[in-house]
């Protein structure tokens, strides 16, 4: 456990010492800032445009800190031949990608804090309310999901030979199931078999990271989502994250490592 | 002449030759492209693109309507078509075009399977519209898609719809009607619109006829051709001409308009029973004694 913690803190000092989380955040910031300054039609309680171009942007935000953060974990420690040193210490090379997953998740979490704190100011300095339960299911969804995404990127990075090719198909997969996920099975059923079956297939297979993303609940003012939902949908993306992260041990065993 | 101040001479030459060339060529370039004289730095920076734009924001104006409940590309049911659902009021077939739209916002239907079930827990599912107020959040949507693309008609007429009856900002209202007169001069919708607000909002009938007579002769101009025209607007234009009319006594004019709006309306029932009453009216007035012509 102390090694794999050892692990993670590197990682985690690492975001806060490279550049890309301020950049992001200060961007967003910016962006939501000009926004919230435009008048329009002279009405100062209109809200939902501004939250509804905030989140996108911490959701854009986090996807890149995720999937940049953890593509150039293990490569960069081939690169820079910490690899060999790091692993010829006490540390087992599950230990290793464990802790490599704990560091970009706790990593992207911390982002997060900073992100919604944010979105919680400009929300309710403007709406003078603050619907909690749903920040924090907002909160809680999008960081579960985040789980499966570096994970993702984890198993790509030791399949992969560069982190710029695998950040790419990353961003290809995670923005594909994001915009089609959910309607897979609509274009199964309208295709002849055996397309049908192997889309249904593929459907029941990948991870829907769609479900993570209630910003529309969030920025339409709608109820919470029910907590036995919220809990299930943190079950499933533990059993994601947990299997692919399986998968990129069970390459990363069998990896020479001066490749 | 010695060499260099043949080279700085030639030099002159090209420039000044460049200059003269440069000012019969700018005034053409700026014709030969559209942008050249664009006064909108989206126009210069999307080009014909941020009509695309513009229509991404209408729609995004239409879902915030909604709530966030609308039909995705995927869905069997489209989005809908028109935006007329975005301005109805309580009248006949304004209550039919409600069912239609209700049917048409139907599109989940039942889950296909497991996961469609379990992820309806994470989207908005029940159609509802906005009210109370709040339907001033689709306003920043329709500003956008006005800047993209200033000759969408519908932008205008639905933002004029909700600043007017919901919000109370008729003057804001007004000058974006004017705006989009001005990007569409020749506009009926946009001047039925604007007659709507001088007769309902300021209660000013001389500005309200003048525009709709207006809007009239441009429907004329620009519809009455067509295979298929749009009968409603001039049934509408013809309606609130009508009523002006009557207000103001002149029986004869205002029959004349019901006339004109009973031949395209699916409602000419009522509207003959109208000219009647009018009619009978006018008699009246023609002989007070009570006794018929």
């Amino acid at each position: 456990m102390n090694a794999i913690m050892a692990i993670a803190g590197v990682v985690i000092k690492e975001l806060y010492r490279r550049k890309d989380f301020y950049v992001l955040f200060v961007l967003t910031a910016v962006v939501t800032l000009l926004l919230a300054s435009v008048k329009f039609f002279d009405d100062r309680n209109i809200v939902r445009y501004l939250k509804e171009i905030c989140l996108l942007l911490i959701w854009i935000s986090a996807l890149v800190i995720a999937i940049t953060t953890a593509a150039r974990q293990i490569p960069a420690e081939r690169e820079n031949r910490t690899l060999l040193s790091l692993l010829a210490k006490p540390v087992t090379r599950g230990q290793f990608i464990i802790g490599k997953f704990a560091g970009c998740w706790l990593a992207c979490g911390f982002s997060l804090v900073v992100f919604y704190s944010f979105f919680g100011v400009v929300s309710g300095s403007r709406e003078h309310s603050f619907a909690l339960p749903q920040f924090l299911q907002a909160f809680w969804l999008q960081w579960s999901m985040l789980g499966i995404v570096v994970a993702l990127a984890l198993l790509g990075s030791v399949v992969f030979a560069a982190p710029s090719s695998n950040g790419t198909i990353c961003f290809v997969v995670v923005g594909g199931i994001l915009l089609l996920g959910r309607h897979l099975n609509q274009v199964a059923l309208r295709l002849p078999e055996p397309r049908r079956t192997l889309l249904y297939t593929l459907y029941f297979l990948l991870p829907h990271l769609e479900w993570y993303d209630v910003r529309d609940l969030v920025v339409y003012d709608q109820p919470p989502v029910r907590w036995a939902a919220c809990g299930l949908a943190m079950l499933y993306a533990g059993v994601y994250t947990a299997l692919l992260l399986y998968a990129a041990w069970l390459v990363f065993r069998r990896q020479a490592l001066n490749q | 002449m010695n060499r260099p101040l043949t080279r700085i001479l030639i030099l002159l030459l090209l420039g000044a030759g460049s200059f003269s060339l440069a000012t019969v060529l700018q005034s053409r370039a700026v014709a030969w492209s559209r942008r050249g004289n664009s006064d909108s730095a989206l126009e210069v920076l999307l080009g014909d693109g941020r009509r695309l734009f513009a229509n991404h924001f209408f729609v995004k104006a239409d879902i915030s309507f909604h709530s966030g409940y609308y039909p995705s590309i995927f869905d069997q049911e489209q989005a809908p078509q028109d935006s007329h659902h975005m301005t109805e009021e309580g009248s006949a077939h304004r209550d039919a075009a409600e069912e239609a739209h209700e049917r048409q916002m139907s599109f989940l239907g039942p889950p296909r399977d497991c996961l469609e079930r379990f992820g309806r827990n994470f989207m908005v599912t029940q159609h509802s519209h906005l009210a109370g107020g709040n339907e001033r959040e689709i306003l920043p949507w329709l500003r956008l898609s006005a800047e993209l693309d200033p000759q969408r008609v519908d932008t205008y007429t639905v933002a004029s719809f909700w600043l007017r009856k919901r919000l109370g900002k008729p003057k804001e209202a007004e000058q974006f009607l004017r705006e989009g007169l001005r990007a569409n001069p020749n506009s009926f919708e946009i001047l039925f619109e604007l007659g709507r607000l001088y007769q309902e909002d300021f209660h000013d009938d001389t500005r309200a006829r003048n525009v709709w007579e207006l809007a009239l002769n441009r429907w004329s101009d620009q519809e009455a051709a067509k295979k298929a025209p749009d009968l409603l607007v001039r049934e509408e234009i013809a309606i609130n001409l009508a009523r002006l009319e009557e207000g103001a006594g002149n029986f004869a004019s205002a029959v004349d308009y019901l006339e004109l709006a009973k031949s395209s309306s699916p409602a000419a029932a009522i509207l003959q029973q109208q000219i009647d009453e009018l009619k009978s009216k006018m008699a009246r007035r023609e002989n007070p004694a009570g006794h018929a012509p």
